[in-house]
């Protein structure tokens, strides 16, 4: 959770990852932070997320993201 | 004789007025309803401020409502200035001081109207939608007689709308397209595309770029439909292809940057996800060839279009349809230009190139011109310049900073730009105009920006005494757009100078290139 919070702060310096929801349901996330995201999960984490994994409700907060990534990492 | 790009809208309305023109997420609005609903607000626009050929704003979101009030405010003899209010707040004030507009219309469905704005709601209700042209007429909503009188004494030159774009010294310059730039454009695109009634573009670009002209007028002009796309599946590559299928889309116009979530997430299996689709049009940054092949893997039965030109030719100048295998590393060609563009290479005294590989800057001229930058006449005079090489009569030129060479076929490659324009995920953004607003943070000493092109990155290369960026986005957020913001901070003690005694932007790229690989 840690080294992904750390990724997400470098991508968004601008959001408090500990409260934030609705990342892209309220237009905080726009469609370069999830590609840069997205990337960037696989060069530091080295966890390939499948594009059907892809969705809203899987990036809408720090929660749902690490959530994500542990699923892969099962 | 048509001089009014809503001359194709009173067309379109009385031959198809129950087709679906509009489609967003809160529904459908047929011919009829958006002519009527445009004429309601162009009434009330005329009878409040009785000018014409002034600017009103229209506060934006991806609905029908925002196109329905751009042509309102036409119908009234005005142009319409598109604004995003989820900027920051300070370049919205900085825009609406550079234009300041006669009216302002809210078309967003909220309940916090901007302040100053009369809303989209007050003006077109449940009731009136109902009603017919005739009753709205009866209730005095709509004034034919005034909107009429408006029409005969319009000219095709009078300013069509304004679409502010980044300006190198920090405040966005707009510029301003005439109906005539737009009814040739349409035009052109039929002759080379062939669009008809059964034409449904998707609508991908937000309504302040002017990718978003074409779907707007390219469908008016052949009576087909827009589908506009919400903003949330091009975070969904998946959804995004679903969404396109489910609407039976055949049109993409789209920026480079949003055809790439598809292709670079290999979001297709086969030609089937989207069926209908039929022609791939995109413009606005370098497509790379790897993820055009990946499309034409997919879908190898669409028609591939590369798309050129800045907002100040009205949209696109040139263009090439995708007629042979690329490889992955190779550039394809932003190709030859539209009927009625004339589009030439210009070495550095502004003479006329025309030897193969020989790189020059584009210069564009014809009724596509750009009427200049609204209240700009510094930068106007600048860009647009009277072509030195045809001394007898004037001819108007305008001056893109890109430059290009031929190929062996005769079309026109993108090189590189001139100064510090850059393209970023679809945005035209100034390097100057960041620096500018970094500059005017207290606790950094100075800043510069680099864009690394080959990782999409932009550099910001600061000088202060500690670690800081976090602070920096914090005060960049009240500035600029989040697509403005650098995507690398790297802190100097002293920022380098080179022997000129400016910093010394190649050696910060190159230390920066050599820690990064």
């Amino acid at each position: 959770m840690d080294e992904l919070k750390k990724i997400l702060e470098d991508l968004r310096p601008d959001i408090d990852f500990d409260t934030a929801e609705n990342l892209v349901d309220g237009n905080v996330f726009d469609s370069f932070d999830i590609i840069t995201l997205v990337a960037k999960i696989s060069e530091e984490m080295g966890v390939e997320i499948n594009v059907d994994d892809i969705l809203p409700e899987n990036f809408n907060s720090l929660k749902a993201i690490a959530q994500l990534v542990d699923k892969y990492r099962k | 004789m048509i001089r009014n790009v809503l001359d194709y809208l009173d067309i379109d309305a009385a031959k198809a007025p129950d087709r679906i023109a509009l489609e967003d997420e809160y529904g459908c609005m047929t011919y009829s309803e958006v002519r009527n609903s445009a004429r309601i607000i162009g009434t009330f626009v005329a009878r409040k401020v009785s000018v014409t050929d002034r600017p009103v704003a229209v506060i934006i979101d991806r609905n029908a409502r925002s196109i329905v009030s751009f042509f309102g405010i036409v119908y009234s003899g005005n142009f319409y200035v598109p604004i995003d209010a989820s900027m920051p707040a300070e370049r919205v004030a900085l825009i609406l001081e550079t234009l300041s507009p006669v009216m302002i219309i809210d078309a967003r469905k909220t309940d916090n109207v901007f302040e100053g704005a009369v809303s989209f709601d007050e003006l077109i209700t449940e009731d009136v939608l109902k009603s017919s042209g005739d009753e709205l007429a009866q209730a005095s909503l709509i004034d034919e007689k005034l909107l009429s009188c408006i029409n005969s004494r319009m000219i095709d030159q009078a300013p069509l709308y304004s679409i502010f774009t980044s300006g190198s010294t920090g405040v966005p310059k707009g510029v301003l397209i005439s109906h005539r730039g737009v009814l040739d454009l349409v035009q052109a695109f039929e002759e080379a595309f062939s669009f008809d009634e059964e034409t449904v573009f998707c609508n991908q670009a937000p309504f302040d770029f002017d990718v978003s002209v074409k779907d707007i007028y390219n469908s008016l002009y052949c009576c087909g439909r827009i589908v506009i796309a919400p903003r949330k599946l091009f975070m969904s590559p998946k959804l995004l292809v679903s969404f396109l299928a489910e609407k039976k889309i055949d049109t993409l116009i789209w920026a480079v940057s949003a055809l790439r979530i598809i292709s670079d997430f290999k979001a297709l299996d086969n030609a089937e996800n989207i069926p209908a689709l039929k022609r791939v049009m995109f413009s606005g940054e370098v497509m790379p060839a790897k993820s055009l092949n990946y499309w034409k893997k997919m879908i190898p039965s669409a028609k591939y279009v590369n798309l050129y030109g800045p907002t100040e030719i009205t949209c696109n100048c040139t263009y090439y349809v995708i007629d042979r295998d690329f490889a992955d590393d190779e550039k394809i060609p932003v190709g030859k230009p539209f009927v009625n563009s004339r589009v030439e290479l210009r070495d550095e005294s502004l003479k006329v190139i025309t030897d193969k590989n020989v790189t020059g800057e584009i210069c564009v001229s014809g009724k596509c011109l750009a009427l200049g930058y609204w209240n700009n006449k510094e930068k106007t005079d600048e860009a647009f310049v009277t072509d030195p090489c045809n001394p007898e009569y004037p001819v108007k030129m305008y001056r893109t900073g890109d430059l290009g060479f031929y190929d062996e076929d005769g079309n026109i490659v993108f090189a590189s730009r001139r100064d510090h324009q850059i393209k970023h995920m679809g945005h035209r953004i100034e390097l100057g105009e960041i620096e500018t607003a970094l500059n005017s943070i207290s606790f950094l000493t100075i800043s510069v920006c680099v864009y690394e092109e080959s990782k999409e990155k932009i550099i910001c290369f600061y000088q202060a005494d500690t670690e800081c960026k976090k602070e920096i986005v914090a005060e960049l957020s009240k500035k600029l757009p989040k697509y403005m913001w650098p995507n690398e901070y790297v802190r100097y003690d002293v920022l380098p100078l080179n022997k000129n005694g400016k910093i010394d932007r190649k050696l910060l790229r190159s230390e920066w290139e050599q820690n990064n690989g």
